[in-house]
């Protein structure tokens, strides 16, 4: 079965056609990179999923994003009701200037979820599924501003994963994080990957190389070629991918 | 560098300089003339000079506050036991009584006896107090010129009446104008916040781009109209509306002042706070977006809370405009000295007490040194004010960029 698809979209900002008769498909508990040079429509691609494109005034699109067979567009469905179903990670580590305990709990305050049993279990599974519980334990009540940069990005995975979503979005999850934090959080998306599905938004070659299943190569708005990640970096078969991944554009 | 080029910049730097040193001088003299001219209340005795209090020789009691004095001559103290002396009752005696105890006769033609009559009725009347003029005062007084105590810091403060210029006797307490500030500020505060922090949250959160291009403006625009205008409508409409409405003898009452301050309040408030609202970044509303939250509970558990200092800034710098703001009160409260407690009363801010009166009195006197006493403790209440906003602003730079 297919976990999330999308079929035709085309999307606009005013004049701009921003993304190009896209169409794909993610299996379940995969992890498929999204590279491309900047403004390829990647973060745009992203970003239809869980439908933060609507907060653009100017967004306008066609065509049919499925996750888990319900079409996310569709008028009868409620847009915090997907947006539950579809995590999201962002660039740069973005926790809430609460308490480390009240960034996890967010997610299922928010949807009405106050049990105090069944909140406090939550955030501790989604702390050890983001391979945080150990450092912060004694700590919960601390505020997650004094973390450092590193583990505020594993605290918003871990919020993203309270809420029990089927689909993943990360939106260069690493790129503003030293080495050894990036090192963490890409063993923690190979774990994840066991339970969730991942889509991942990466300007970092190497990375998608590591950590990703699948990639789609996207230019202009177009997808160029999506493909085994091991078979698109070795040998793609699209002449624009094999020259943007050897650096000659980008 | 050439040399030319080189002078040019030495002489912008120059202009730069001073011209920096002159504002912050300027406002240094303006505090330190604000001080001179205000502490000089405190050195001096309230009557007006040229005055004395005289008792007779056989009183006991040591020396007399102002507020004594004020006692009576309003014949709320009519005997000296009421102030530790002895059983004597008080016997009143100024310059427009002396007809009415000597006769023209007695004092003859020049009123050359009258230094004569003075001392045997001070001998005769143990109870007598006087208040003369120097001049009157015979060489070899009988008497006791008694010393009047100096304003006293407390009496100041705490001093529930205000009659400056009453004689013999002038009396300089500013409770009742710390009162009605604060409760006038206080109640602008109450009238501008719910209305000032919805609409903040509405222009920032809920209105569209166009629709925030039109209020912004109209919202920044009511900080530009004259306080006058605010006080005339303020007298026009509102004060006889609270007067209808709450049945009341005059409408000039703290309310109506409160509401006319709130109004002024109001853009420095919706400014502030949009602004603090404005600046939660858009990772933030995303996240919570993301996670299934409404735009709704995004604001109320992001977006607020992120803001909240800046929020308190608001309302503080609201506070600020409302505390110092004159004609418009002036206009509206009716203008009255006494201690007032509820905000269907007249009262009198501090700000008004300085314009209405300023005018009325003589370069250095007594009335005009406890004038700028006043304004230094208006100055007091802004600076508290500002350095509220100072610590509240380091303290959410602290919070929010920690890690």
């Amino acid at each position: 079965m297919t976990h999330a698809e999308v079929k035709n979209v085309n999307v606009w900002y005013d004049t701009i056609h921003a993304l190009k008769d896209v169409s794909l498909k993610f299996e379940p508990n995969t992890v498929t990179a999204l590279i491309g040079p900047s403004g390829c429509g990647k973060s745009t691609f992203l970003r239809l999923f869980n439908r933060m494109n609507d907060l653009i005034p100017s967004f306008r699109m066609d065509g049919t994003v499925m996750v888990n067979n319900q079409d996310v567009y569709s008028k009868e469905i409620r847009i915090d009701e997907i947006r539950k179903n579809v995590g999201m990670v962002f660039q740069k580590p973005n926790p809430f200037p609460k308490s480390i305990f009240e960034n996890v709990a967010y997610g299922l305050r928010v949807n009405g979820i106050n049990n105090k049993a069944v909140v406090e279990e939550t955030v501790e599974r989604s702390l050890r599924q983001s391979a945080l519980w150990d450092e912060v334990k004694d700590v919960l009540k601390k505020s997650a501003l004094e973390l450092s940069g590193g583990q505020q990005q594993r605290l918003c995975i871990a919020r993203a994963l309270a809420v029990e979503p089927k689909l993943i979005l990360m939106d260069e999850p690493a790129s503003s994080l030293d080495p050894i934090s990036t090192a963490r959080i890409e063993e923690l998306i190979f774990e994840l990957k066991k339970t969730y599905t991942i889509i991942l938004v990466t300007h970092n070659l190497q990375q998608a190389g590591r950590i990703s299943d699948l990639t789609a190569f996207f230019y202009l708005g177009e997808l160029i070629e999506y493909n085994l990640t091991k078979k698109l970096f070795l040998n793609p078969d699209n002449v624009q991918t094999q020259n943007y991944i050897t650096g000659r554009f980008g | 560098m050439t040399k030319a080029r080189r002078i040019y910049e030495k002489i912008v730097t120059g202009i730069l300089f001073s011209s920096s040193t002159i504002t912050s001088l300027t406002v240094i003299l303006i505090v330190v003339f604000l001080f001179r001219e205000g502490i000089g209340l405190f050195n001096t005795t309230p009557t007006e000079k040229n005055y004395v209090i005289a008792v007779s020789r056989q009183n006991t009691v040591p020396v007399i506050t102002s507020n004594e004095l004020a006692d009576i001559f309003n014949q709320d103290i009519t005997n000296w036991k009421q102030l530790g002396g002895r059983n004597d009752s008080i016997i009143r005696l100024t310059l427009n009584d002396l007809s009415g105890i000597f006769t023209e006769e007695e004092l003859g033609p020049n009123l050359e006896n009258f230094p004569q009559k003075l001392n045997e009725y001070v001998k005769t009347t143990p109870g007598v107090i006087l208040y003369l003029s120097k001049e009157y005062i015979p060489k070899n007084f009988a008497g006791r010129i008694i010393p009047v105590k100096k304003i006293s810091l407390l009496d100041f403060i705490f001093g529930k009446h205000w009659y400056p210029t009453s004689t013999p006797i002038p009396q300089f307490g500013i409770w009742p104008m710390i009162v009605g500030t604060l409760m006038v500020t206080f109640g602008a505060i109450l009238f501008a916040l719910p209305f000032g922090m919805a609409t903040a949250i509405f222009m920032s959160e809920i209105a569209g781009n166009r629709l925030r291009t039109i209020m912004k403006p109209v919202v920044e625009l009511l900080a530009g109209i004259p306080s006058v205008v605010y006080g005339f409508f303020g007298l026009v409409v509102l004060v006889p509306l609270i007067q209808r409405l709450f049945g009341l003898d005059v409408g000039e009452t703290v309310l109506a002042g409160s509401i006319v301050l709130g109004i002024m309040a109001l853009p420095t408030m919706v400014t502030v706070a949009e602004d603090a609202l404005n600046s939660t970044p858009k990772s933030l509303r995303e996240a919570s977006l993301a996670l299934g939250a409404s735009e709704l509970q995004t604001l109320f558990r992001v977006v607020i809370p992120y803001a909240k200092s800046g929020i308190s800034t608001a309302v503080i710098l609201g506070t600020g405009r409302a505390i110092g703001e004159t004609m418009a009160v002036l206009m509206v409260t009716g203008n009255s000295t006494h201690v007032n407690y509820s905000f269907l009363q007249p009262t009198r801010t501090i700000p008004a007490t300085i314009a209405a009166e300023l005018g009325d009195t003589s370069f250095g006197g007594v009335h005009y040194n406890a004038l700028f006493a006043l304004a230094i403790v208006l100055f007091l209440f802004t600076i508290i004010i500002n350095l509220s906003v100072e610590v509240i602003k380091n303290r959410n730079k602290e919070v929010n960029q920690r890690g």
